[in-house]
């Protein structure tokens, strides 16, 4: 029972990271219509640059202004110099140029940092775990990421649904070109989107430091991951992110737990070890596929 | 502007400029291996293979996404199927047993590739069907789904190497040719390309391509002229994943290896990247298109380690600079409209 909740809980941690991801993801593609193959680019100079600020500095304060201001950089820049070309562009155009921008910022950082690599240390306030219940202690970092996730989640609603700026963002996604011709300028606004999309990736980027291996394509493989997120919740639905992000973390992280001991107890010997693998990490995606099948524009569209 | 010009020259009809150009294109490649053994670098017979059967791959996915409008960023599952045919055909034929106590394995190139097509084209039925369901980004996102989902039953297979993949000892057999040979398997490859081009030149030519050149353009307008797009579509998928099969079961030869790496979903990205480069919706830009990113990286990667710095940057250049790809640059560069 215990060990089922300690994997909730790590499944919900991984589910806000996603949703982190995810919401910037949406944003961008819901309101702007552009698919971003580079939003994990952002999350790995977040993570770069925190990581190497900690390990300048030893303060893990001085490494989160640096990790969102570098991807918050990076995503402007990126939006002003590439991505604002690519709105008028089909979809596969804006797939092939942000494929490019993604070996530039691998490459980049390689010969940058080096293929190694790096490893932060969790901040001395965050070490340690806490009892939460009786026999299950859990760290108290991963309790800081959910707090942390669930606190932009609810920030994030607010801004979209009580200020002049979210109202603006509502009214893209859905009547793009009639808030144009109200007036609205529409290329501060894509920018200002870009650049929350880039810090939220950031955000992710910095926290996964401690918990993951800081590496050149730690971008992609959890891209894949937040696309998944994005079509079972809904395109342009910050809700669908945010549901879909906890359910498919809570998903896969329970199906790596738990299948292989279940798969063993079936069969024995390594097939089973390897099978277990395989199959819990074809999870989420058999999920998206019915998802898709029985719902086709994702289960929390916002306009439906 | 071009047909006032034609009439007033009296030139050739522009039907007779492609031909000419297909006859020549094919002529240098047929020469292309005696030329480079002359100019002392057979690598570079090895390098014109992985062109052809990339290209192949390249032109079957533009089938579906040039032609149709179906944009699959799940191709990867079928270039992989393609692969994991010869290479469990292969497997059994050395161990002398039955798959799945049905079929005996095979080391015929007559019989692999035959093979290759039956399995990809029933795994794209399969997928087809279901995707088929969806369109826009649901499209994308679930033949990605599936593709993962190939992509991790093969990782986890170890009868078959899961992650290590399959090493295939010697090339497939055909009619006692040294396929160990470069310039022989080559040659195969090229009669295998040139053969597939002209079917799907015959294929986007036909009522069934400009069918699906309609539903591109508009699905709405071909249903209310009576045309069911689902069968349509599916067809195109169908035909499309077994040219990609044919496409990785060649690759598994050329490589004696088949990993779950021709599955991941970066092969898929990379084959649409080779369309997108070349052009989409065109006969010859894939081809054009896998031509240029495989020699580009051959080529960049003898000269930097760090090569993906320059090659990014020029495939954003290609996009921002160069509308419709490759091919409509070559066709500006030649001065057409």
């Amino acid at each position: 029972m215990t060990l089922l909740l300690e994997q909730l809980l790590n499944g919900l941690q991984f589910g806000v990271m996603l949703f982190l991801l995810a919401a910037g993801l949406t944003l961008i593609f819901g309101i702007m219509g552009v698919i971003n193959l580079a939003h994990g680019s952002l999350y790995m100079i977040g993570a770069y640059a925190a990581a190497i600020a900690a390990e300048r500095t030893g303060s893990f304060l001085v490494a989160v202004p640096a990790g969102l201001a570098a991807a918050g950089l990076a995503g402007m820049a990126m939006e002003y110099l590439v991505i604002r070309r690519l709105y008028a562009r089909d979809h596969l155009d804006q797939v092939l140029a942000t494929f490019a921008l993604i070996l530039f910022f691998n490459q980049t950082v390689t010969l940058l940092f080096g293929r190694q690599p790096l490893f932060v240390s969790i901040p001395p306030a965050l070490n340690g775990s806490i009892e939460i219940l009786p026999e299950l202690a859990y760290p108290v970092y991963r309790l800081a990421i959910i707090a942390v996730g669930l606190a932009v989640a609810v920030g994030l609603y607010l801004l979209i649904n009580r200020t002049r700026i979210g109202m603006l963002v509502r009214a893209g996604a859905t009547h793009r070109d009639m808030v144009r011709a109200l007036g609205v300028d529409v290329r501060l606004l894509y920018t200002a989107v870009f650049g929350l999309g880039a810090l939220l990736a950031g955000l992710a980027g910095l926290m996964a430091g401690p918990i993951l291996a800081v590496q050149v394509g730690m971008g992609e493989q959890i891209l894949i991951m937040t696309f998944v997120v994005v079509v079972i919740g809904g395109v342009g639905s910050i809700r669908g992110a945010f549901f879909g992000a906890l359910i498919v973390g809570v998903v896969d992280t329970l199906l790596r737990a738990f299948l292989p001991g279940l798969l063993r107890q079936l069969t024995t010997g390594p097939e089973a070890d390897a099978l277990g693998a395989g199959l819990s990490s074809m999870g989420i995606y058999l999920l998206m596929a019915v998802v898709l099948l029985v719902r086709p524009k994702g289960l929390f569209i916002a306009n439906a | 502007m071009r047909d006032t010009v034609t009439a007033q020259t009296g030139f050739a009809p522009p039907s007779a400029k492609p031909l000419l150009a297909a006859a020549a294109v094919i002529a240098a490649l047929v020469l292309l291996p005696f030329v480079a053994q002359a100019a002392g670098s057979p690598a570079t017979v090895a390098l014109a293979t992985r062109v052809l059967i990339y290209g192949i791959a390249a032109a079957s996915l533009n089938l579906a996404l040039g032609y149709g409008g179906l944009v699959s960023f799940g191709h990867a599952a079928f270039f992989g199927i393609g692969g994991y045919t010869v290479g469990i055909l292969y497997q059994h034929y050395v161990a002398d047993e039955l798959i799945l106590g049905l079929f005996t394995g095979s080391n015929q190139l007559l019989v692999t590739l035959p093979a290759a097509v039956v399995v990809s084209g029933l795994l794209a039925s399969v997928i087809g069907a279901l995707s088929l369901r969806t369109s826009g980004v649901q499209f994308i996102m679930i033949t990605l789904a599936f593709a993962q989902m190939i992509f991790y039953l093969f990782a986890s297979l170890t009868a078959y190497g899961a992650e290590d993949g399959l090493i295939v000892r010697r090339r497939n057999e055909l009619f006692g040719l040294d396929t160990r040979n470069d310039t022989v398997f080559y040659f195969i490859c090229l009669g295998v390309a040139a053969a597939f081009f002209a079917l799907l030149s015959r294929i986007v030519r036909s009522r069934f391509g400009l069918v699906l050149v309609g539903l591109r353009q508009s699905e709405r307008r071909m249903a209310a002229i009576g045309i069911a797009p689902y069968r349509y579509k599916l067809a195109a998928f169908v035909i499309s994943g077994i040219g990609t099969g044919l496409a990785g079961a060649l690759m598994a030869n050329y490589l004696r290896f088949v990993s779950p790496d021709m599955l991941h979903w970066t092969k898929s990205g990379e084959l649409m990247i080779m369309v997108i480069l070349g052009g989409v919706g065109t006969l010859f830009g894939p081809l054009l298109g896998a031509a240029a990113l495989v020699i580009l990286e051959t080529v960049l990667a003898a000269w930097t380690e760090h090569w993906q710095i320059i090659l990014g940057p020029l495939l954003l250049a290609v996009v921002l600079f160069t509308r419709g790809g490759l091919q409509a640059l070559l066709a500006r560069l030649g001065g057409k409209p």
